[in-house]
Formats: structure tokens, C-alpha cells, sequence
């Protein structure tokens, strides 16, 4: 049930990008505040769908979006502005402006919202590249940086306005285990530290068992399963174990849904013999 | 194909081009009510004025200086012919500042500058960096789009000024300087015939208008991109052909109402 107590909230969302092929049907979860929670599931299973909702990018045709206790579609485009400053979103592969360097990156929040002096902005960017680890690389271009460390940035400029909440899509692809295991950490964090919570998309299942207080699994436009890692642990479901043990088959089928084999392969054989 | 089916297609693609036009327009109004980032922060125009307008100087001058030159040698050729070599000026003055002066340095600029801007704004957007931008609550209209669109819009007539000046020295270097010409004549003959409404108005409204045509262009298909490489390379492609076509076609209609009965 939806408490005072959940930063964000989606309410049996219904969704899809073209009304032929629903993506989301019927998905409802909590984000409690000061916890990091995680949405794992299948590629185009709609993870990154259910951030752009939060983020109000687009609406839900069906069921509501809550965060910070405002109803997220309902917001007009200056309101959902002004939600936006409280909330941070990294994106997969950081999203770095590319015509700035990093210094100017981090400093990007700070000059389009405020008007503190360039001392303060100076000290702020190098106190959020601190958080991250990368003070150092302050005066690089964004394209001397790694995968990781441009993932890193990114997250710098993503907590610059300290926000409520943290979105992060899928930080962990592409990482060798050591940069992987910092992103890791540094989500955790973050989280405790600066007192946010987190949502958490990824593949990523043993890393993020480390990390998060709760997991939704999404599939087939609704959630398949939840609960602490605990409980995903040690969990019976057969998806739950399918995922946690990457097998290749199971309650998640190999194969997309397609024409039967007969009628894909044979199929033009058969007209031209009806013919 | 048969009639009708040939009938429909070109009513689809009629309906479609419409269409096109009509988002177009409706970018064109929201860069315009976004504009106040771009006067205000006057920083981020006058960075886009520098790529968009210094860095295509050298193309625009070195390209105007020889069309000049080849226009002076080739009308001294035809006019001495008639014993009307005095007017090479006026001939080379009138050509560059009614027609090619706007609309040659208008394919250039679509060419250097345009390119780059789809380009430019193409990538920001396969990469995310337009939507990172809406997720920290900057609206890219106003930060991204506005500052280009009036920096292309402030230096393409400037850049077709300076193109036709260049034009004029060229052909005054090739006949003063090279064949011997009178220079009082190159200019007295030219400052007679020149007319500032006539010539210079409609020549700095052309380029205006080219200016609008380039840089909407330019802007357009960097924010429609398809957020893929191929994406970006058609993108900036389609810039490139379509703000062509289109100078070519405002010219032709702008000629039409300006030099009428002339
Ligand atoms: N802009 C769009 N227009 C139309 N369909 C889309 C669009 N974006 C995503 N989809 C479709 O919606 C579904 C969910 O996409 P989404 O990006 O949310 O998946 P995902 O779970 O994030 O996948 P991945 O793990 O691969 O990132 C996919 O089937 C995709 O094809
Ligand atoms: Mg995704």
C-alpha cells in the first residue's frame, strides 16, 4: 500500500508506446525513502520505461505515478520542471556533454539553477567529484574518460542539486568487476550518506543483491516477483531461480513469440502450392 | 501501376510533405518562444555566432574572392566585345548583391555551418545528452536550440555581405589591377548604377530570409534525428539538400517580387 513514507510510487501503471502492444500492464511499486531499490527483468521488459514514467517523461495511459506525494502526470510542464530538480537521473552510458569538460559537466546544475558566485560553484564541483572519486579528473575532456569514470561524472552531476531521489539506468553494463563493484558501492553510498533514495534498473543480479534493500522483478508487462535479497536468495519461484541462476530457459522463454515454425519457414512453400 | 494507385501515392506524399512543413513550423514557433535563454545569456549566442560565423570566414571569403575574379575575367571578355569594358564593376556589383552574393554564401553556409549544427545537435541526442539535459530540468529548446538558431541568423547576413565585398575586391584586383582598367571608372561607374533600395535592401533581405531557411533547417533535423549513427549522417545530409533547395526556391520567388518589371 502506498504510505507517506514512499518517496515515489507507481499505482497499477498501464502503458504503451503504441496502444497495439502494451509494454507495462498493470505494474505497481513502492520506493520507501532512504532505501535503494532495484528493478531487474529481461531486456525490453520496460525497465527503462518505468524510470521515464517516474521521471515524467511520458504518462501512463492507465493508474498513477506519485513522487514526493505529487501526482506525476498531472503536473504541468513548469511543475514537472520543478519535480525534476528533485530528482537525479544517470543514464546508461552517463550522457556526458560532450562540448564541455568535466569540471564544466558537473558545474552544468549549478549554473542553469542558481546564482552562486563561481567560488562556490568551483567548490561545490570539486566537492561532488569528490564524493565520486574523480576530483582529479576535474580538468579532463569527457573523452579521456573511461566508461566507468565517465559513468562516475555523470552520477557527480546527477547528485549536484542534492536531490530526493536517485534513478539510475542500468550503471553496470560494460564494467570490468572492479569498476563495477565501485559504481556498486558508490550507489550504496550515496544513498546512506546524502540521506536519498535510489531505484536501481540492471541485469546485474549478483551485484545488486549486494547493495539493495528490495527487488521487483518485472516480466510480461507486470511484476513477477518481489522481495528483500533475502528472500530472492533463497526464493522457490522458478523465475526468481531462472534469473538468479542465469539458465537459459525456463518460466522465461528462449524464443521470442513467433510464428510457428512450420508457418515461418513453409509458409511461402504452402501458398505457392495452393496456388 | 495503375492510375489511382499512382494518384494516391502522390497525395500521401503530398499529405506528408505538408505535415513536414507544419512541424516545422510549429519548431519554428517554439524556438521563437524560447528564445529569452539566448538574449539573456548572451554567452551561449555569442559561442554559436563564433562556430557558426568566424569558423566559416575563410570559406566564405576565399569562395567569394574567386567567384570575383572569374566573374570579372569572364564579363570583361563579353562586354569588351560590345565596348562596354567600363562596366565590368557595375555588372560584377549587381550580380553579387541581387543574387549570388546571399544565395551562393547561403549553400556555403549550409554546407560548413548547417552540417554542423545537425550534426552537433544529431549526436547530443543519439547519446542521450538532449534528454539528460530535460532530466535536470534545462529545456533544450532554450538551451540548445535558441542560442543556434540566432547565432546561424545573426552571422549568415554578414558572412553574404562580406561574401559580395570580396566578390567586388577580386574583380577589382583581376580589372584595375591586372588588365588596367581606370579605377575611377570601376567605382564611379559602379556607385552610379548601384541602387541602395533596390540592390543592397533586397540583397541584406535575401540573405535574411536564407539566413531564417539555413539555420531552422540546420536546427530542425538535428533535434528529428533518428538516434543512430546512420541516423546523424542522414540527418545532417538531409540539411545539407534540403536547405539547398530550399534558398534555390525562396530565391527564385523573392526574385520574382523584387526585380519585377525592372
Ligand atoms: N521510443 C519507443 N517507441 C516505441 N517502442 C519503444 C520505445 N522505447 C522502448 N520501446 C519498446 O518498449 C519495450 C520496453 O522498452 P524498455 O526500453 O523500457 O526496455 P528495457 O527493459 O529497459 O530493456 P533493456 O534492458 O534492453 O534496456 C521494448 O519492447 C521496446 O521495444
Ligand atoms: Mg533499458
Amino acid at each position: 500500500m502506498p504510505s507517506s513514507d514512499d518517496i515515489a510510487s507507481l499505482n497499477d501503471v498501464h502503458f504503451g508506446y503504441v496502444a497495439s502492444r502494451p509494454v507495462l500492464d498493470g505494474i505497481s511499486m513502492r520506493i520507501p525513502r532512504g532505501k535503494v531499490v532495484a528493478i531487474m527483468g529481461g531486456s525490453g521488459c520496460g525497465k527503462t520505461t518505468i524510470l521515464r514514467l517516474l521521471a515524467g517523461q511520458m504518462r501512463p495511459d492507465k493508474g498513477n505515478v506519485v513522487f514526493d506525494r505529487q501526482s506525476v502526470p498531472r503536473l504541468s510542464k513548469p511543475e514537472l520542471y520543478a519535480m525534476r530538480r528533485r530528482l537525479g537521473f544517470l543514464f546508461q552510458f552517463g550522457a556526458l556533454f560532450t562540448d564541455m569538460s568535466v569540471y564544466e559537466n558537473v558545474a552544468f546544475p549549478f549554473r542553469e539553477h542558481t546564482d552562486l558566485s563561481e567560488e562556490l560553484i568551483h567548490d561545490l564541483v570539486l566537492m561532488k567529484l569528490n564524493a565520486v572519486g574523480l576530483r582529479g579528473a576535474a580538468y579532463s575532456r569527457t573523452n579521456e574518460l573511461s566508461g566507468g569514470m565517465a559513468r562516475r561524472v555523470a552520477l557527480a552531476r546527477a547528485i549536484a542539486l542534492d536531490p530526493l531521489l536517485m534513478l539510475y539506468d542500468e550503471p553496470f553494463t560494460g564494467l570490468d568487476p572492479i569498476s563495477l563493484s565501485v559504481v556498486g558501492q558508490l550507489i550504496r553510498r550515496l544513498n546512506d550518506a546524502l540521506g536519498i533514495s535510489s531505484v536501481l534498473v540492471t541485469h546485474d543480479i549478483y551485484q545488486s543483491l549486494k547493495i539493495v534493500d528490495y527487488v521487483y522483478f518485472v516480466g510480461e508487462g507486470r511484476i513477477l516477483a518481489e522481495g528483500t535479497p533475502e528472500a530472492i536468495r533463497s526464493s522457490t519461484d522458478p523465475f526468481v531461480k531462472q534469473f538468479v541462476n542465469g539458465e537459459e530457459d525456463g518460466p522465461v522463454p528462449l524464443h521470442m513469440k513467433a510464428l510457428p515454425l512450420a508457418t515461418d519457414f513453409l509458409g511461402r512453400a504452402i501458398e505457392e502450392r495452393a496456388q | 501501376m495503375n492510375i489511382a494507385n499512382w494518384l494516391r501515392a502522390l497525395g500521401q506524399t503530398t499529405i506528408n510533405a505538408l505535415a513536414h512543413l507544419g512541424f516545422i513550423f510549429r519548431f519554428f514557433i517554439a524556438v521563437l518562444l524560447n528564445t529569452p535563454m539566448a538574449v539573456t545569456r548572451a554567452r551561449l549566442t555569442l559561442r554559436e555566432i563564433y562556430f557558426a560565423g568566424v569558423l566559416s570566414l575563410v570559406i566564405i571569403l576565399v569562395s567569394g574572392l574567386f567567384v570575383g575574379m572569374v566573374l570579372a575575367l569572364q564579363g570583361y571578355d563579353i562586354l569588351s566585345t560590345y565596348g562596354a569594358s567600363d562596366s565590368v564593376g557595375v555588372l560584377v556589383a549587381m550580380a553579387m548583391l541581387r543574387e549570388l552574393g546571399p544565395v551562393v554564401a547561403a549553400l556555403l553556409f549550409a554546407g560548413r555551418a548547417g552540417s554542423a549544427i545537425t550534426a552537433e545537435i544529431g549526436l547530443m541526442k543519439a547519446t542521450d545528452q538532449l534528454l539528460a539535459m530535460e532530466m535536470m530540468a534545462v529545456d533544450p529548446l532554450a538551451r540548445v536550440a535558441a542560442p543556434r538558431f540566432w547565432g546561424g541568423v545573426i552571422s549568415m547576413p554578414l558572412l553574404a555581405a562580406l561574401f559580395s565585398t570580396a566578390a567586388i575586391f577580386g574583380a577589382y584586383v583581376i580589372t584595375v589591377q591586372l588588365i588596367g582598367m581606370d579605377d575611377g571608372a570601376f567605382w564611379g561607374n559602379m556607385q552610379a548604377a548601384v541602387d541602395f533600395r533596390m540592390d543592397v535592401l533586397n540583397s541584406v533581405i535575401k540573405s535574411i530570409v536564407f539566413a531564417v531557411i539555413v539555420t531552422l533547417t540546420a536546427v530542425f533535423e538535428g533535434f528529428d534525428t533518428e538516434p543512430t549513427a546512420e541516423g546523424v549522417s542522414s540527418a545532417t545530409t538531409r540539411t545539407v539538400v534540403h536547405a539547398s533547395l530550399a534558398i534555390l526556391a525562396a530565391d527564385f520567388i523573392m526574385t520574382i517580387f523584387m526585380f519585377r518589371g525592372v
